[in-house]
């Protein structure tokens, strides 16, 4: 079943169009990656996707629900109640704990409870970096930290966007590693990329290409 | 843990771990509460220290003798007085006018209290001592140059009533010693002093006075008041303003208090500029983390919330610190300015911080509402 179908969605600014009529239909528990070099429209898509731009026409159904209908109101508690977001550059808050930068993903979807964020940073093999700030922490413990953030509300979709952008090789594995866990524990994951290594882990490879799919590749490999 | 828990965490975090850029906020905003609470202090005690110094230009209240009356007594001075509070009325000095003469020169004695003369006509400039024993006199410069006469100099006065001639007795009159020269620069100058009971001795006892001066720590409005009660209560007794006295120092007061209250209107105004640069400063440096919040789900309600939780966090700590400098600023102030200490006015602690929230919240509020413009999808594209 479909947790997100886009159907024949464009964005267009003026006599641009970022996006032309774009369709994707993504599982429940699948893992994609969308690939596509600068420019390819992959921004404005995962935009749309996460909830913070709506597409200028077309349909984005999440979770059997028109989202390009909803008012800003409405995307904002979707993107609170249903997607988990990862960033290139972590974005952290700077003078908030590890622990406590989890936490704020809690105090704007639910309740904080700061155990449930501690076994999320143990989850990413933090556990003993919880009360260090962004400042003390390296790159890759940075964006796992990012990642626990992103799981905490348990989200039906966790979009990452370039999500080892910014990382040397040993941490690129400890987050594709975490990737896979996610997606073996049955986690929906659309990963926003332009590396052919990370996208090639994923179950389904769509490459963008001036705003429309250029190809879009299954993964025969995927799980062996 | 509860939201409120978190909500405080976060904006405690936010003031504590990034103080070197709130400091300057918090800078302005004690600042502003300092001033504040120190010229509403002296805002308030200023009549009180005024007052006092005000009283050094001597009585501001005369008793004459009513119209019905021929003269004026003691008794009936102490009782028109009885109206005024006891803790208002610092001092009353009598004064009984004769004429004598001395070296054939016709002088005005005035008998009168001397020590009471000390609180009512505190200006007096004496050359010389205070009477200190009977039969010793205070001349009035113009007096002494008449007379010829310098501190220490003895003379003999005598006093007649018009009548002596008849008498077998010589008027031999009374011997005496000037203790001191008056110099006041005003009619004083012409005029002896003695007390009353070397005047009684001299010129007779009689109880009759012809002016009471009266020294009143009270503002204008409320001297009115005494000399309405007075002209109810005695029928004896005339009260009369020294309206050269009361009314400049009126107008000293008003024109003073105005001062003050400008000067805290455009320091409050100042300090709200001060913060609004400051919070504007502070939005657009945490533009990323506004739009990291907006994408992680925060609502624009609670995005200002915090940031409004912070402002006023800030000014509360601000009007907490301003109100304790406040207050070491005002006796500062008092001291060098008035010579005096002032009083703590706890009630000022609540004041000062409820209107350095207030400001700091309507100094927030411009700056804050732009939070809601923010676009979460520039923290994603990284802008």
């Amino acid at each position: 079943m479909s947790l997100l179908e886009l159907r024949n969605i464009s964005k267009i600014y003026g006599s641009l169009r970022a996006l032309d009529n774009v369709s994707l239909k993504v599982d429940n528990g699948e893992w994609l990656a969308i690939m596509g070099p600068s420019g390819s429209g992959k921004s404005t898509l995962m935009n749309i996707i996460g909830c913070m731009d709506k597409p200028s026409l077309g349909e984005v159904i999440l979770d059997g629900k028109d989202i390009a209908k909803e008012s800003d109101k409405g995307l904002t508690a979707i993107r609170r109640d249903k997607i988990g977001l990862i960033f290139q550059q972590f974005h952290l808050v700077n003078y908030l704990t590890a622990v406590e930068n989890v936490m704020v993903a809690q105090y704007y979807h639910s309740i904080p409870d700061e155990k449930e964020a501690l076994e999320a940073l143990d989850r990413v093999g933090l556990a003993d970096r919880a009360k260090h700030l962004p400042s003390q922490l390296s790159g890759g413990e940075q964006q796992r930290v990012c990642i626990a953030r992103a799981l905490i509300n348990h989200p039906e979709l966790i979009l990452a966007d370039e999500p080892t952008g910014n990382l040397d090789e040993a941490n690129e594995n400890i987050v594709l590693d975490i990737f896979r866990q996610l997606h073996n524990e049955g986690s929906t994951l659309i990963v926003v990329t332009h590396d052919p290594e990370v996208g090639e882990v994923a179950q389904r490879m769509v490459t963008l290409e001036y705003g429309r799919i250029k190809s879009e590749v299954v993964n025969q490999n995927f799980g062996k | 843990m509860t939201k409120q828990k978190m909500f405080l965490r976060m904006i405690t975090a936010s003031l504590i771990r990034r103080r070197s850029r709130m400091l300057v906020a918090l800078l302005a905003i004690a600042v502003g509460g300092t001033i504040l609470s120190g010229l509403v202090t002296i805002y308030y005690d200023v009549p009180r220290q005024m007052g006092a110094q005000f009283r050094n230009y001597g009585a501001n209240m005369i008793f004459v003798a009513a119209d019905t009356e021929t003269a004026l007594t003691m008794d009936a001075a102490e009782e028109a007085a009885s109206v005024i509070d006891s803790g208002d009325l610092l001092g009353m000095t009598p004064y009984r006018y004769e004429t004598v003469r001395i070296h054939e020169q016709p002088i005005v004695v005035a008998g009168t209290d001397i020590e009471s003369t000390k609180i009512t006509s505190p200006y007096w400039h004496i050359d010389g001592s205070y009477p200190a024993s009977s039969g010793e006199v205070i001349l009035g410069s113009d007096v002494a140059e008449l007379l010829g006469l310098g501190v220490g100099d003895s003379f003999n006065a005598t006093y007649s009533t018009g009548d002596d001639s008849d008498s077998d007795e010589p008027n031999l009159g009374v011997d005496m010693k000037v203790s001191g020269i008056l110099e006041t620069g005003g009619s004083e100058e012409n005029y002896l002093y003695m007390s009353m009971d070397d005047l009684n001795e001299l010129a007779g006892e009689k109880d009759s006075l012809q002016v009471v001066e009266l020294s009143i720590s009270a503002m204008q409005e409320e001297l009115r008041s005494y000399v309405e009660q007075i002209s109810e209560n005695s029928d004896a007794v005339a009260a009369r303003l020294v309206k050269r006295v009361t009314q400049s120092e009126s107008t000293v007061l008003t024109k003073l208090q105005a001062l003050v209250f400008l000067v805290t209107a455009v320091v409050l105004v100042l300090t709200m500029i001060c913060v609004a640069t400051t919070m504007t400063a502070v939005v657009t440096e945490r533009r990323r983390e506004i739009g990291l919040r907006k994408a992680l789900g925060a609502s624009d309600k609670s995005i200002i919330g915090e940031f409004m939780g912070e402002g006023l966090l800030l000014g509360g700590i601000g009007g907490l610190v301003g109100s304790v400098l406040g207050f070491v600023f005002a006796q500062l102030v008092s001291v060098n300015v008035f010579s005096s200490s002032i009083t703590f006015q706890p009630l000022l602690i609540p004041i000062t911080m409820v209107v350095s929230v207030l400001v700091t919240g309507l100094a927030c509020l411009l700056p804050v509402r732009s939070t809601m413009a923010i676009d979460p999808a520039l923290v994603l594209k990284g802008e």
